[in-house]
């Protein structure tokens, strides 16, 4: 349980949240058509006579998207039904020419599941939870209505109508919002991984149905809960759930009750508005579609569906943690989605062969250049940065060189600011840069002896006792070197002529 | 009747191909005289459009193979019928419904597709009850079909059967050998049975829903209308096949059920379903049940009497699952891509839908939509729908189980002759008692076929059915041979249109 409360007038409050995401599969054709579901294409080109509902057309289920449904029911260990069946949820609007949209209610493919959300105590998680998932079943996308294009009339552009939306649903397992967002995030993760959606929450790749009730601390039943439809990022689920519970606080403060409703979130102004109450809901008479068979799954082909899973987020993270020696915050940092754990992964590859040491042994130094020094370098440079230089074999002869002590952890920023400038290579950057460590004795003793030599009354205070003068020594040492004395040794040296 | 110069209506289908391939005479010939009796034959109202130029065309390229000594398909030169709920490429097809008036498609449906590549062409698109609702072909828009039957000594129309009642009036009354029907809950055989002609239903998912308007799709099964058991052989043949656009297509090769037909019933065993002898049931019909039987026992068939003891809830449960699935499939029709759109002045999207689809549906359509919104409807779905189901899955099991006695049930295949039009309009019930008998092999999905056995004293013509074990066509056909030999069906409707 987070600690997260509203605190009322008359006392605290705390929230319950449960999500339903809709996440659009990946597949080239729709759920039950063969038209393209292609993003951003021209009104009504791809659109089937099955999708425009044109009088004796039919739907035969895309297997791609089953697979899909059940590799992602495997990534959150949830059980898997072999035997699933499509309804019909009937309802009349202009963009959804069936007059039904078929899903699965009464016998959805996935069953319980679960996924973890770590721990972060910045964000105000406290510790490890689990948010249970319900089901997953899939179900096609309606079209789309266009207000803006006539002053009369409404069009409607059916691209969209029969894609294979998964709606997961999870337990009202949720105490605050941040552990919704990490929620939807962790989610993302999974189904990145995976590869059954691309996340793209602003294309509507992804979108959830917030659910938000609140009640007392203490109480254990649940209140009256509204549902906010389409929200889609992280950011506006949270808002989301800070507005509503606060809403509902306030209503319930004031004497009122809350009202089972459909509700809608305003991005502009953060809040949310009602949308239509229960009175006014559809009755979706829901029924088997007649003109499908049930989804029967063979072992043959869940076994294939579970050989194709990739090593998932927690199993990653984990590994990182122990086999590479990362930190949590690190592992966790790398896992979090596909991009960053791939570059990472790459990288790491290149550096562990460049060395010649086993990755383990490099790990660490590779997660703090991929984490943090790298982008930090990005960031400085802005547009003058071109990223594509940047490859991972350029980055790795930086961090051998560095390794190796070739180079400081500063001038493995500056080489890497002109590999990023210019796309030059980094071993000639670091040669006709002068970009080198000094780690020849002789020169660094005779720049020692100097200084003991200029800095008696120091050298007497330090055999004193005066630990803390040895950083002096070493800042005059790299000064005199230019900077470019390789630490380890100066630090060596000053502590064998200081004793 | 024989045949005079350039007359080729009395024909059937086996005659017409084989004619055709023998050179005996040109499909465009036989063509030419079936357009002929189309047009002239209006006042049955049989066809909502007629399309002579695509009978000559189909006629034309049968002959156009034949000299070229191409291998000539199943149907070379067969004009027939389309009921008009096949969607057919470039020809108007509306279900007999003003929502779909002045529709075209620009595909064709599997079945009439199959039906054009075997060499048959198309005479017309044969009118039907709206959206195949009805057992008397009163509820079409484009008019009722009359039968081209009357009762002695009467004048008054009578009804030609529904909903495939163009189908099975055209070929009564010899203006094509043949047509498609559609049967839902006994559309192909009550017909069939009112007209004196024979009809199969074949098991569910042996034809392609595809393209098909779809009436209620777990029981829509398309099947062939004839005047002859092997006619029916033949073009059952070029209808059927796996379709992937349709799930629920059976995936099983078609067997050649003409070259297998065998009237010698030795060693088979015919059911007599004792719930069928209802109360109601005229009693010519129970003379003519058993004639069947000794026709049947003739051929060598056994006669078994078996039970089926869940018939009397089939029709009940049929106008549950039929409706809710109706409600369903007809949602699509709601003036926003095709067919008719009533916009009234200042109409929102709602005003539009309900302006719509008041004027486009005809009463009957509006009934079942009804109905089946009422029984899908939260609160009442337990109880009517999903008792439906069971009561749907308890029918099956009484076929499974008497067909552990019996290799096909024999039965009436309607309670009564056909009845004159407009008689029966204010009554639906009894209107859906017509199908008492036809709609527990459509809830079990059955092949079943229906086969003149009779006329009544009146001079109607009365069918008997045959129901066969899923996938058994060849046994339905096979005991339907036995009984059109032995019946001796060869009565015609007086010409009088």
């Amino acid at each position: 349980m987070s600690n997260y409360r509203i605190h009322g007038a008359t006392g605290d409050w705390e929230i319950v949240v449960g999500l339903e995401v809709h996440a659009q599969v990946t597949s080239n054709a729709k759920l039950f058509s063969g038209a393209s579901t292609q993003f951003g294409a021209e009104p009504n080109t791809q659109v089937s006579l099955v999708d425009a509902a044109m009088p004796g057309m039919l739907p035969v289920p895309n297997r791609e998207c089953v697979r899909q449904a059940v590799r992602t029911g495997m990534a959150i260990e949830a059980e898997i039904h072999k035997w699933s069946r499509f309804d019909r949820k009937n309802y009349f609007y202009a963009d959804l020419p069936q007059g039904y949209q078929i899903s699965q209610l009464y016998h959805p493919i996935v069953g319980k599941g679960a996924l973890t959300i770590e721990a972060d105590e910045k964000a105000g998680i406290p510790e490890d939870r689990t948010i249970g998932i319900e089901r997953i079943h899939i179900e096609q996308d309606a079209g789309k209505l266009m207000h803006d294009q006539h002053p009369t009339m409404s069009y409607v552009d059916l691209n969209r109508v029969g894609v294979a939306l998964m709606e997961i649903v999870s337990d009202p397992d949720m105490t605050s919002p941040a552990e919704a967002g990490a929620y939807v995030r962790k989610l993302r993760a999974i189904l990145r991984y995976v590869g059954s959606c691309d996340g793209n929450m602003e294309e509507g790749s992804m979108r959830a149905d917030v659910n938000v009730s609140v009640r007392r601390v203490g109480d254990t039943e649940l209140g009256t809960r509204t549902e906010t439809k389409n929200v889609n990022s992280v950011r506006f689920v949270m808002q989301t759930i800070e507005h509503e519970a606060q809403r509902q606080v306030n209503v319930l403060e004031d004497g009122g009750t809350i009202v089972q409703e459909t509700r809608l979130f305003d991005p502009g102004t953060g809040t949310t508005r009602s949308m239509r109450s229960k009175e006014d809901a559809h009755d979706y008479r829901y029924f088997p579609d007649p003109d499908l068979l049930p989804l029967e799954l063979d072992d043959e082909f869940l076994e294939a569906c579970r050989a194709s899973l990739p090593e998932l987020p927690d199993a990653k993270r984990l590994r990182y943690e122990n086999e590479l020696g990362l930190t949590p915050y690190n592992a966790r940092e790398l896992t979090a989605d596909v991009e960053v754990f791939a570059r990472f992964e790459t990288l790491l590859g290149e550096t562990a062969s460049a060395i010649g040491k086993p990755e383990a042994k490099v790990a660490t130094q590779v997660a703090n250049w991929a984490l943090s020094v790298a982008p930090g370098v990005v960031k400085s440079l802005g547009d003058e940065a071109d990223v594509s230089h940047g490859t991972a074999a350029r980055q790795a002869a930086i961090l051998k060189m560095q390794d190796a002590g070739e180079i400081s952890g500063g001038q493995a920023k500056e080489i890497y600011e002109i590999v990023l400038k210019t796309g030059r290579e980094p071993d000639e950057i670091a040669d006709t840069e002068g970009l080198k460590q000094v780690s020849d004795t002789g020169a660094i003793e005779a720049a020692i002896d100097a200084i003991i030599a200029g800095n008696g009354d120091k050298v007497e205070q330090y055999k004193g006792g005066k630990d803390k003068l040895f950083g002096f020594f070493v800042g005059q040492t790299m000064k005199a070197m230019q900077g470019k004395a390789n630490p380890a040794v100066v630090n060596q040296i000053l502590k064998d002529k200081l004793g | 009747m024989p045949r005079t110069e350039n007359d080729f209506t009395q024909l059937g289908i086996r005659e017409i191909r084989d004619g055709v391939a023998g050179g005996d005479f040109t499909a465009r010939e036989v063509a030419e005289s079936l357009n002929a009796a189309v047009e002239a034959a209006t006042s049955l109202n049989a066809f909502i459009v007629t399309t002579p130029e695509k009978a000559l065309e189909a006629a034309d390229a049968t002959d156009a193979a034949r000299a070229a000594g191409k291998a000539l398909g199943p149907m070379a030169g067969v004009p027939i019928g389309m009921k008009d709920l096949f969607c057919t490429n470039g020809v108007q097809t509306t279900a007999a419904s003003h929502i779909l008036e002045g529709f075209i498609p620009h595909y064709e449906s599997t079945v009439s597709a199959n039906l054009w590549a075997a060499g048959a062409g198309m005479l017309g698109k044969l009118n039907l009850d709206q959206f195949a609702m009805g057992s008397s072909n009163e509820t079409s828009y484009f008019g009722n079909v009359s039968s081209p039957w009357r009762k002695a000594g009467s004048n008054a129309p009578m009804s030609p059967g529904g909903s495939s009642g163009g189908s099975s009036s055209a070929i009564a009354a010899r203006l094509c050998p043949a047509a498609t029907g559609t049967d839902t809950g006994g559309s192909i055989r009550q017909p069939a049975a009112f007209t004196g002609i024979c009809g199969i239903k074949p098991t569910y998912g042996r034809c392609s829903r595809w393209g098909v308007v779809a009436f209620a799709s777990s029981l829509d099964q398309a099947g062939p209308m004839a005047r002859s058991v092997e006619d029916c052989a033949i073009m059952l043949g070029a209808m059927a096949g796996f379709d992937p656009k349709d799930s629920t297509s059976l995936d099983a090769p078609v067997p050649d059920w003409f070259g297998n037909l065998d009237a010698d019933m030795r060693g088979k065993k015919v059911g007599i379903p004792r719930e069928y002898r209802m109360e109601g049931t005229d009693q010519a019909i129970l003379d003519s049940w058993d004639r069947g039987a000794e026709w049947l026992r003739d051929a060598g068939a056994e006669i078994v009497d078996v039970s089926l003891p869940h018939t009397k809830y089939a029709l009940p449960a049929y106008y549950i699952v039929a409706p809710a699935e109706a409600s369903s499939n007809l949602a699509r029709y709601d003036g926003v891509r095709y067919g008719l759109r009533d916009l009234p002045d200042g109409a929102g999207l709602q005003d539009m839908y309900a302006a719509t689809r008041a004027a486009g549906f005809g009463d009957e359509v509006k009934r079942r939509v009804m109905l089946g919104t009422y029984v899908l409807s939260a609160g009442f779905y337990d109880a009517y729908y999903t008792q439906a189901m069971k009561v749907r899955t308890l029918v099956q099991r009484d076929f499974d189980a008497a067909f552990e006695q019996c290799d096909v049930i024999l039965a009436p295949t309607t309670p009564t002759a056909s009845f004159p039009l407009n008689s029966l309009n204010d009554d639906p019930l009894t209107m859906y008692l017509n199908d008492v008998f036809a709609v527990p092999a459509s809830l079990a999905g059955l092949p079943a076929m229906s086969v003149p056995a009779t006329l009544t004293e009146d001079g109607l013509p009365l069918g008997l059915q045959i129901v066969g074990r899923a996938m058994d066509e060849q046994s339905v056909l096979n005991a339907g041979l036995a009984i059109e030999q032995r019946a001796g069906f060869t009565a015609q409707p007086e010409k009088w249109w």
